[in-house]
């Protein structure tokens, strides 16, 4: 390695000799730099389940633009919209199909346990407002009462999930009346409930029998191939111009939702802390790590400074260190890192899981704070005599 | 300078400390060392040697006063030409200095890196000549750690010696050696000054090497108080 690194550096590696000298210095370094990156992946890690979470039923549905009430921050809050708006909406000549959509929660009591399903009510033979995976599975929802369940909904045994086919479905009563589910798709539970459900508008207004077809809780609009969605609803807005309603292209819907979640939501908040003291915390541990390395070694380092060696030398010593903690922590920190997003994934059903986006800002964030710190710490060195340092 | 005295010191004065601490260490010192001589500095503890002698080798400010190092004024000069003028010098220190983490032979090789990266293979071979000459050839993968206070401080001077420095300046360098590797380290610094004009600056006490010193200068109080030429 010493070979290698020397071939490599054209230097004799100064870095790696003094961070290899003791075992066990070396060790508790990395184990600190392992440390501050698992520090960072699990709060990443939470943080982006929540996005991918909030972001997870938008792709239930294909749609380019959204008509929700002017106080609906996601799908499921908010008040109604009037049908009248949609069919005012389909006049715009680049408006080619719309539809509602119902939004409601579900209690399926399953002896002592409740599963609270976010509850979706839609026309199914408009399946072109579906996700392909779904629209494959819509046409059974044209039964009277029929449902199909998110498999991956929270305390819902995995293979109880897998034996719901259309030929062993599963029927549960809610409020007197009965929901038989035919199959099942692809969700995860949220932060909001433990899953989600899709039923026809029809079964889903008798299971809410308040509620009425001529006001959906959002409405679903498809524009004509290779139009910009932004300007259409735009176009729709001026058209419309009723201040109790939010007419957005369907991306910025979902994008505007998350950030409601990210900045006005407590947990949204929250979660953004954590990262932030995450960070912080890693910094400060990769900081000890490397100032303590730098002021263990100042008196040798004055003698290099006053055998002629200018500071970019013990730059380079200071950055060589900071590749080998960097890599050599990081690959115990992804380890232990994604060990623990997967026990809390499989403990909570939250959608947490390590990313190479995640994996690769950490990576890089490490290796620059550890420079940045042995760096900071050698300021010292360039201030200094060298005979003031023996 | 003039080629003859590639260090000269003209009314330096130096200071420890600031404000109501602040005390003088040296007091007008005035000093030429001749090219390839061999100059010891004597005096009690704390009169000033080991000061005077990292001010003449660039490892302290020089706060007032001038020396000239092998053509350049030190006083106010820039950090890049205090590291040049470093890399022409070789010190040998008080106390060893040698890194821990690296090898007796590494150690020497940091002394000729400095000049730029040579081959590992030729920077190697230099290093164990030159610890061979210090009487090491068969300490060379040694850790300081496993090495005697007096092979320490031989690979100290080998590192010192190893990149043909034009001033060796050396603190004490043998209180740590037995007689006869003593007496080889200064006649290795004698023969170098003979062969290469290397100038050398020593702090001792050791009466063995004053014997061959070119000139004593002694110190007191801050005050060069006596300086004999022993060629004269």
């Amino acid at each position: 390695m010493t070979g290698l690194l020397h071939a490599l550096l054209g230097r004799l590696p100064i870095g790696w000799l003094q961070l290899t000298h003791s075992r066990a210095r070396f060790a508790a370094a990395l184990a600190g730099v392992a440390f501050a990156n698992v520090l960072v992946f699990v709060q990443l890690g939470i943080m982006n389940s929540m996005a991918t979470a909030t972001l997870k039923p938008y792709e239930f549905f294909s749609a380019d633009i959204m008509i929700s009430a002017s106080d609906a921050n996601s799908m499921t809050d908010g008040g109604n919209v009037a049908r009248q708006w949609m069919l005012q909406a389909l006049a715009d000549p680049d408006v080619e199909a719309g539809t509602g959509l119902f939004v409601g929660n579900v209690s399926w009591q399953r002896g002592a346990q409740s599963l609270g399903l976010t509850t979706y009510g839609i026309d199914p033979t408009e399946s072109r407002f579906l996700s392909p995976d779904i629209a494959a599975k819509s046409s059974i929802l044209q039964l009277q009462g029929a449902g199909l369940l998110d498999r991956f909904s929270r305390g819902l045994p995995r293979d109880e999930a897998a034996s719901i086919r259309p030929q062993t479905p599963l029927s549960f009563e809610v409020s007197g009346k009965t929901l038989t589910l035919y199959d099942t798709f692809a969700g995860g539970g949220g932060f909001g409930g433990d899953g989600y459900m899709i039923l026809s508008d029809q079964t889903y207004l008798t299971m809410f029998p308040k509620r009425s077809s001529s006001a959906p809780d959002h409405v679903l609009l498809q524009t004509r191939p290779h139009v910009d969605a932004a300007k259409v609803a735009e176009r729709l807005r001026e058209l419309v111009s009723d201040k109790t309603l939010r007419i957005r292209s369907y991306a910025d819907a979902a994008q505007e939702d998350l950030s409601y979640q990210q900045t006005k939501r407590p947990t949204g908040i929250i979660f953004g802390f954590g990262v932030i003291i995450g960070i912080l915390v890693g910094i400060v541990i990769v900081y000890q790590v490397l100032s303590t390395d730098v002021s263990d070694h100042m008196r040798e380092y004055a003698t290099f400074k006053a055998m002629g060696y200018g500071h970019s030398f013990f730059l380079g010593i200071v950055l060589e260190e900071a590749l080998i903690l960097g890599i050599l922590g990081f690959i115990p920190g992804l380890a232990v890192g994604t060990g623990i997003l997967t026990g809390m994934a499989a403990a909570t059903t939250l959608p947490l899981e390590m990313t190479v986006g995640m994996a690769i800002a950490v990576f890089v964030g490490t290796v620059v704070a550890c420079a940045l710190s042995g760096a900071i710490a050698t300021r010292r060195l360039a201030a200094a005599d060298p005979a003031d340092l023996f | 300078m003039d080629s003859k005295h590639p260090i000269a010191a003209r009314n330096l004065n130096h200071w420890f400390g600031t404000g109501e601490a602040r005390k003088q260490a040296l007091f007008d010192i005035n000093l030429e060392v001749e090219l390839g001589s061999l100059t010891v500095l004597v005096g009690p503890s704390g009169s000033g040697k080991t000061t005077l002698l990292t001010l003449l080798g660039c490892l302290r400010e020089v706060q007032d006063g001038s020396v000239d190092l092998l053509g350049h004024e030190l006083h106010g000069a820039s950090g890049a030409l205090l590291t040049a003028l470093r890399r022409r010098l070789g010190f040998v220190f008080q106390a060893h200095n040698l890194h821990n983490s690296l090898t007796a032979r590494q150690n020497v090789v940091m002394g000729l890196q400095v000049h730029g990266n040579l081959p590992a293979e030729q920077a190697d071979a230099a290093a164990s000549h030159l610890l061979g000459l210090v009487g090491l050839g068969d300490r060379l993968d040694y850790l300081p750690a496993n090495l005697s206070g007096g092979q320490k401080q031989r690979v100290a001077v080998a590192r010192a010696l190893v990149g043909n420095p034009d001033i060796i300046f050396a603190d004490e360098p043998t209180a740590a050696l037995d007689r006869v590797t003593s007496a080889n380290v200064v006649a290795l610094i004698k023969r170098l000054g003979r062969e290469r004009g290397t100038t050398t600056v020593m702090v001792t006490h050791d009466n063995r090497i004053l014997d061959q010193a070119d000139r004593i200068v002694t110190l007191e109080e801050g005050r060069i108080v006596k300086s004999i030429d022993a060629n004269a």
